[in-house]
């Protein structure tokens, strides 16, 4: 017999009137996976992790943990999930260990499972303040440390990171990687941010307007849709088109502003950048701005949709 | 660990380490007890400001005093009150009466006679005027026909410290459980709560729990500054007394459960406990009897549930009620209590 995989989600659709949250979503994901659901604001994220959460029921479709149905087996399948939403607030006068005690009595854990979280998102030192003077970093951090109290197999989280500064976001990272070290826990990751779900995930799924764009490791995605590096660049005289396809071959221009401005993205960097240069040199014009970069999930998206990921 | 434990503690922790809360649920019915019931049953003496317009010939009148002089009235018994005489023009009179510094115009004539101007529905200007009428006419009052009554029971502050244990019940309910619960939903932490294993129902019980053990603190206390500084006591059934305070317990939690069902707005949720609350606290006969009111408001006010809390919770304190008298009060607020808490759970929304 088969065996079932630890999230199966299957052509699910979720419409909110004639909004469209999630229209068509599949999914698996096996044990011990890290993967990222990274699109804008509004993409469909958050609906679809509140169906898996079941918080949300949806309008069609099936969504099964473990083989098993919200509805059925809910109190089996919180046992196994361990969650973060988008913002939480505890309660104000009551300090970190008092929260997660409370939290660990909900999963009838031992006192010792406090220590265990505490130790893991680092609030050891934090455990006797009241989560009102909590920075948002540390906020966060108490909200994983109650996601990991019952040692999950699957964590959901829902933009654990928006809003924090960026060494806050690393620390929080560093958490999650730790997890899966130890714990070989799967996660579902929503995210706007690229290298967020490049640097914690090994599978992304590129979500617009409730469907999925592209699915795949950072590499395949990038490889698959547009394999490239790019040149931005800006001289003082515009260049005529035909001169770039004479320097050598590219997969697409973009010009700007009678063509002294533009994007070129090219298959190799090393085989491009030197004739372009000794173009500009030939010709007397003044460089004022110059950029070669590997091409990045943002561009990816860009392609995609013509939006960026963080509108 | 264990869960319902849990809870509860967290709900009585959250109680005690908020300065706010614990002023307005211990301290102020206090205060309050103590301060009416020093303001009602203090001094005697009393000052009464008369403003009297005076017309052509009113120099005739030998009876009403002259500007600024004052005359007392009264005897050892019932007290005495100190009326001045202000004289004035009519619009000046009137302007008196507008700002409240006064509630009687007299108008001397020649030959003795006075006209009496005032409202007959304010209290005391109809007491002024029954005083000044019969001291003019020179009818004093006999002190030997008064018997003070002194007995237990019949001061105003007998009255007020049941009517404001019934009120601390309801309020306490009422803005506690209402607005924990609209924070934590506005939080978004009750859906975090739920989306772990938590027993619904050990949170419901917690939270009534709670409020039952904080509330019977309140009440305790209440009764006994006000038995020390006024010698309160309770003359009926101790017994009956736990019986209705939980029952007003039940009650409310009940109806600010279902208040507080499903907005996750505070602004929403002050404006519906307000507007349970304040028609109760102004009519349910908390500081003054309701037997002032109209017969046709009387006859629906007496099945107002805080009525029914305070009549009863009263006649326990002054009449010497047996139990036997408030378990179909106790039966009927705590079933209605416990309907509210059902209808309450099934529209409650969690997140």
């Amino acid at each position: 017999m088969q065996k079932d995989p630890l999230i199966k989600v299957d052509n699910v659709k979720k419409y909110f009137g004639s909004t469209k949250a999630v229209d068509g979503i599949s999914l698996q994901i096996e044990k011990g996976e890290f993967v990222a659901l990274l699109g804008p604001n509004g993409a469909g994220k958050t609906t679809l992790v509140e169906m898996i959460e079941g918080i949300q029921k949806p309008d069609k479709g099936e969504i099964s943990i473990k083989g098993l149905l919200w509805g059925k087996n809910d109190k089996e399948i919180r046992e196994v999930i361990g969650l973060s939403l988008q913002e939480t607030h505890f309660i104000d006068k009551l300090r970190v260990d008092e929260t997660l005690a409370l939290f660990a009595s909900f999963y009838s854990l031992p006192k010792s499972r406090i220590e265990t979280a505490l130790e893991m998102v680092g609030l050891e030192v934090k455990r006797k303040t009241y989560t009102k003077n909590l920075s948002g970093g540390q906020k966060q951090k108490l909200a994983l440390g109650i996601a990991f109290l019952n040692q999950p197999e699957i964590l959901l989280l829902d933009e654990p990171t928006t809003g924090l500064d960026p060494s806050a976001r690393r620390e929080v990272w560093d958490i999650l990687m730790n997890m899966k070290r130890e714990f070989n826990t799967a996660m579902i990751l929503t995210t706007h941010y690229m290298e967020e779900a490049s640097y914690l995930c090994k599978r992304i799924i590129m979500v617009d307007k409730g469907k999925v764009l592209a699915r795949g490791t950072l590499e395949q995605l990038l490889a698959e849709y547009k394999n490239g590096e790019i040149i931005n660049f800006e001289v003082d005289s515009g260049i005529d088109e035909k001169v770039f396809k004479e320097l050598g071959h590219y997969l697409s221009i973009n010009l700007q502003e009678n063509n002294k401005k533009g994007e070129i993205i090219v298959e190799s960097l090393v085989n491009y950048m030197p004739a372009l240069l000794k173009y500009i040199e030939q010709k007397s014009l003044k460089l004022s701005a110059i950029e070669c970069r590997k091409m990045t999930l943002d561009d990816l998206f860009i392609t995609l949709t013509g939006r960026h990921l963080t509108e | 660990m264990n869960q319902l434990y849990q809870l509860f503690i967290v709900e009585i922790k959250e109680y005690i380490r908020e300065p706010g809360a614990l002023f307005w649920s211990i301290l102020f019915p206090i205060l309050l007890a103590l301060g009416l019931g020093m303001a009602f049953s203090g001094s005697s003496e009393q000052d009464r400001t008369i403003a009297v317009v005076c017309s052509s010939g009113c120099d005739n009148n030998t009876l009403v005093p002259k500007n600024e002089t004052s005359t007392k009235i009264g005897n050892e018994k019932i007290g005495y009150t100190t009326f001045k005489f202000q004289y004035t023009d009519w619009n000046q009179a009137v302007q008196m009466l507008k700002q409240g510094k006064t509630s009687l115009v007299l108008k001397p004539y020649p030959n003795d006679s006075i006209s009496y101007h005032f409202d007959p529905a304010n209290a005391d200007a109809k007491l002024s005027y029954l005083m000044l009428s019969d001291y003019f006419s020179n009818k004093p009052i006999k002190e030997s026909e008064i018997e003070v009554l002194k007995q237990e029971g019949t001061r105003y502050v007998d009255f007020l410290v049941p009517g404001i244990l019934a009120m601390g019940i309801m309020m306490s309910c009422m803005w506690g459980i209402s607005y924990r619960t609209v924070d934590r939903r506005n939080k978004k932490l009750l859906r975090r709560m739920v989306a772990t294993p938590m027993k619904k129902a050990n949170y419901v019980i917690a939270q009534i729990g709670s409020n039952i053990l904080t509330g019977a603190i309140e009440a305790s206390l209440l009764v006994l500054v006000t038995h020390w500084v006024f010698d309160i006591r309770i003359t009926g059934s101790f017994v009956g007394l736990v019986l209705m305070f939980l029952a007003g317990n039940i009650f409310f939690s009940g109806l600010a459960w279902l208040v507080a069902s499903r907005t996750s707005k505070t602004q929403i949720a002050n404006g519906l406990i307000n507007l349970v609350v304040m028609p109760m606290m102004i009519m349910s006969g908390i500081y003054f009897s309701y037997h002032n009111f109209p017969d046709f408001m009387i006859s629906v006010i007496k099945f107002l549930p805080l009525t029914i809390l305070a009549d009863n919770i009263r006649s326990l304190f002054l009449e010497g009620t047996g139990i036997n008298h408030v378990l179909p009060p106790f039966v009927i607020l705590s079933g209605i209590g416990i309907l509210l808490f059902a209808i309450g759970i099934r529209v409650y929304k969690w997140y």
